[in-house]
């Protein structure tokens, strides 16, 4: 078992309050992990700008270097992890012993977590639109075209309220210290390892220790690091969302409600996009906001509904080792179950039906988890709360709605991948304020380019571009 | 704890206990004699078909009755809980709860008076010094803690300076989600507070909540004072957010050396549980201690509300009032605990590591204290 502190802008500081990270499956404590009080937080806060001005004083061409021997390390050396050492394999199985990822899902994401900081130079040309990065450090300077521009960073420190549930999520914050932005992070209880580990892997790699602080901690610790930090990044269900909608110091992301609509022209061969679909709902156990949730079609949906129960129906549980698992469990007491029961009673609503059913019970519960099988409903229409609806496994409703209704009737759409050569209908698309990353074509929506902003640009969160002059003979800056 | 030291203790629970019945037994004839009692304990003794009078001989007798329901407490009229033998004293009422519909009502003559001069004894007159000054940085109104700290102030020879604080209004403003105004309303609080304190008062002593030393401090330290700077040795503090760990970073990074912090923990209804004196060296552990015999803290089952746990095990929090103004027998707290034995300072059980009990935890707001 693994003793996690609290590190306070790297120095560790152990709690008087532990709480137990535990096997899903056989009840093994993993880790136990000191829990902060908000105070420490508010205490620690007051010393921020030190964290950036550490950043500041490496450049970011440095930082590039030091990213790809983070990268490295992080994937392939054994790192310090609280009061003892973690391999890259003991790493997967905790993370996937805690969180229900299947192991080979917990290796995979290393390896996306590992390109990202490998390609940093590409990805942060790519989110600055190819911005002399001194500018970013030195706050001004004139770009080749020979304009002044200036960038001011709003925050010295980035908060991040991280999820338990989706390791993948951590790719979006990777950037921030190269652009020489603390971090302020709150890791999910039940996924601490990846926060300890990326901060291990980048102190090594020659990332000050100043510049990262980690507050384990209850809901209270996460509220606080929204209130105490300027810039923060949180995770949570559409009330978190609610509740900060509109805070420009929060940028929040929810649930995704992912969908690929078929549009008229190609819906009578829906059977060519299949795969696209079934890698759609079904990659990484449905679990990220960039899983398909709604297929949506003006006609042929009963007949996708059931070409994707027959693929998706049979799919069952397995142990987390095998290389063959593809669903990840709920590791929450009770949370399949309370799923589910609220799946049960969307699917008695009118013009629902239960396309998966005839392939056997979707919950299934273990002594210390539950999983649920992959489940395909069928909405006749676009009314029903199963409609539009989004749960942490494969889950995909599939909606009949007339083309001209569709993007009235999505709703917020974080992924839209659109089958149509409709010129009319693509233009329509590329106007909807409501859907935010567009795929025109058969794009699975899972299948993201790292070269694009994800839920809004990172560098335009962090940094503010203003207008500057100079009349001085020369800037002491 | 050498053997004789031991037998000692156990002979100082017997006693303990043996005095607790004895209170018990006048506690409820008392309450339930025609010529003393109040009129609700007598209308319900008379649906009863025993006589508490005759039935109730100890503690443990008191389980004859139902668990007290505080619902019983909310709307009026208030006299029927005025007992026929205090008729013509003042009557203060007391109110908790209340941020929607009718707030739950004790009423009181001279409880808190002796709730908290009990409690004087326990402070050290080095941090909380006899004839200085405190200030009361916690919830006004209608709250038995308004006038009880400035009770506490007034018999330690001291002046007490307070503070306007609506907990109610705060409660709303949590449960719209406006946290903006939530921090407004706590940051002029915090002003008012720091106002009295720079203005020559020499208080040297302050009641105050978790949620809002923090902010005093920081506040203070804005300012380039402290909390030991403005003058402040002695803090006498309550609420369930009192964990070993908050007081461990109250003392280590909030106060400093020089000033005394005591968590205590109690109710309208209960009165003041002291705390052990939280030491380092016990791993900043806080157990409370209820001051029996007017007022008793059980540790029970989860299960079965009858059952006191095993020390060291955790249940919810039952407590009896045991009073000739109020008769409280078993009322379920809206917290848990782990049950402590007795020690060198209380003769009987206390509790430790309180927290809202789990089931009613998540529909919890904790407001300012």
């Amino acid at each position: 078992m693994l003793n996690l502190p609290i590190l306070r802008w790297g120095q560790p500081y152990t709690s008087l309050e532990q709480d137990q990270v535990v096997h899903f499956l056989t009840g093994e404590t993993l880790a136990s992990v000191s829990q902060a009080n908000t105070g420490l937080l508010a205490r620690d806060i007051r010393k921020a700008q030190r964290a950036r001005d550490s950043l500041t004083a490496i450049p970011i061409p440095e930082f590039i270097t030091i990213m790809k021997r983070a990268a490295d390390l992080y994937l392939n050396d054994a790192l310090p992890m609280g009061d003892g050492e973690q391999t890259p394999d003991d790493f997967a199985r905790q993370q996937s012993a805690s969180t229900g990822l299947p192991e080979h899902m917990s290796k995979a994401n290393m390896k996306k977590n590992h390109f990202v900081l490998t390609n940093m130079d590409r990805i942060l040309e790519a989110l600055t639109r190819g911005l002399d990065l001194g500018i970013l450090t030195r706050g001004y300077g004139m770009e080749s075209r020979g304009v002044m521009v200036s960038y001011q960073a709003q925050a010295p420190v980035l908060g991040l309220v991280l999820p338990s549930n989706s390791p993948g999520v951590h790719t979006l914050w990777l950037p921030v210290i190269p652009m020489q932005v603390g971090l302020v992070l709150k890791p999910g209880p039940q996924e601490p390892w990846t926060p300890y580990r990326m901060a291990a892997a980048f102190w090594k790699a020659g990332v000050p220790r100043e510049a990262i602080s980690i507050y384990p901690g209850g809901g209270d610790v996460g509220a606080e690091v929204v209130r105490r930090t300027n810039r923060s990044l949180i995770f949570g269900g559409t009330a978190t969302v609610e509740r900060y909608k509109g805070d420009p110091r929060v940028q929040v992301h929810g649930p995704g409600f992912s969908k690929i609509l078929l549009g008229d022209d190609v819906v009578d061969h829906w059977d060519s996009y299949l795969d696209v679909m079934v890698e759609s709902v079904f990659a990484n156990s449905g679990r990220g906001c960039i899983n398909c949730s709604g297929i949506w079609a003006s006609r042929h949906t009963r007949e996708i509904a059931d070409a994707l129960a027959e693929r998706l129906g049979p799919v069952e549980p397995k142990p987390p080792q095998d290389p063959q698992a593809s669903l990840a469990a709920f590791t929450v007491p009770g949370a399949a179950r309370a799923i589910w029961r609220t799946i049960e009673s969307g699917i008695r609503e009118a013009g629902v039906e239960h396309s998966t059913a005839s392939f056997g019970a979707r919950l299934v519960e273990k002594e210390r988890c539950g999983y649920i099988r992959p489940t395909v409903v069928h909405c006749d229409s676009a009314e029903p709360a199963l409609a539009n609806t989004e749960f942490m496994f494969p889950f995909v409703s599939v909606v009949r709605c007339p083309q001209e209704e569709m993007l009235k009737k999505i709703g917020p759409t974080l992924v839209c991948s659109v089958i149509t050569g409709e010129a009319q209908f693509q233009r329509k698309l590329i106007d909807a304020p409501n859907i935010d990353r567009l795929n025109l074509g058969a794009i699975p929506t899972i299948k993201l380019d790292w070269l694009q902003p994800h839920e809004g640009n990172i560098v335009e969160f962090l940094y503010r571009p203003r207008a500057f002059q100079m009349s001085l003979e020369a800037v002491a800056v | 704890m050498n053997v004789s030291t031991t037998v000692d203790l156990s002979a100082k629970v017997r006693q303990a206990k043996e005095q607790l019945d004895a209170h018990v037994r006048e506690i409820v004839q008392w309450h339930f004699n025609p010529d003393t009692g109040c009129p609700f304990w007598l209308e319900y003794a008379s649906k009863l078909d025993w006589d508490p009078r005759r039935e109730i001989h100890r503690f443990e007798d008191l389980r004859k009755f139902t668990p007290f329901q505080d619902e019983w407490l909310r709307g009026g009229p208030v006299r029927r809980w005025v007992p026929r033998g205090l008729t013509g004293r003042p009557v203060y009422v007391f109110e908790t709860g209340g941020t929607t519909g009718a707030p739950k009502s004790r009423v009181a003559i001279e409880d808190f008076r002796i709730d908290y001069e009990m409690f004087s004894e326990t402070l050290p007159d080095e941090y909380f010094p006899r004839g200085a000054n405190w200030l009361m940085l916690g919830p006004s109104g209608p709250r038995r803690l308004r006038l009880a700290v400035e009770h506490l102030c007034q018999h330690r020879g001291g002046i007490c300076f307070c503070v306007d604080l609506d907990p109610r209004w705060v409660i709303k403003e949590i449960k719209a989600g406006h946290m903006n105004e939530m921090e407004r309303y706590k940051a002029h609080v915090i002003e008012q507070a720091i106002t009295i304190l720079g203005a020559g008062h020499q208080i040297r002593c302050l009641f105050t909540t978790p949620k809002l030393l923090e902010p005093l401090a920081e506040e203070l330290e804005q300012r380039g004072s402290s909390i030991r700077a403005s003058g402040i040795t002695g803090i006498f503090a309550g609420g369930t957010e009192f964990t070993p760990q908050y007081t461990r970073f109250a003392i280590e990074e909030l106060l400093g050396p020089g000033v005394y912090l005591t968590p205590t923990y109690g109710n309208t209804l209960m009165g003041l549980a002291c705390s052990k004196p939280v030491t380092a060296a016990d791993g900043y552990k806080i157990a409370y201690y209820a001051p029996q015999p007017r007022a008793v803290i059980e540790v029970v089952s989860f299960e079965d509300c009858d059952r006191v746990v095993n020390y060291g095990e955790i249940g919810r929090v039952r407590l009896t009032t045991l009073t000739r103004e109020t008769f409280i027998p078993g009322f379920l707290e809206r917290d848990e605990g782990e049950r402590e034995p007795a020690c060198e300072r209380y003769f009987w059980d206390g509790i430790s590591a309180v927290r809202p009990f789990r089931q009613l935890a998540a529909a919890t707001v904790v407001g300012v204290y």
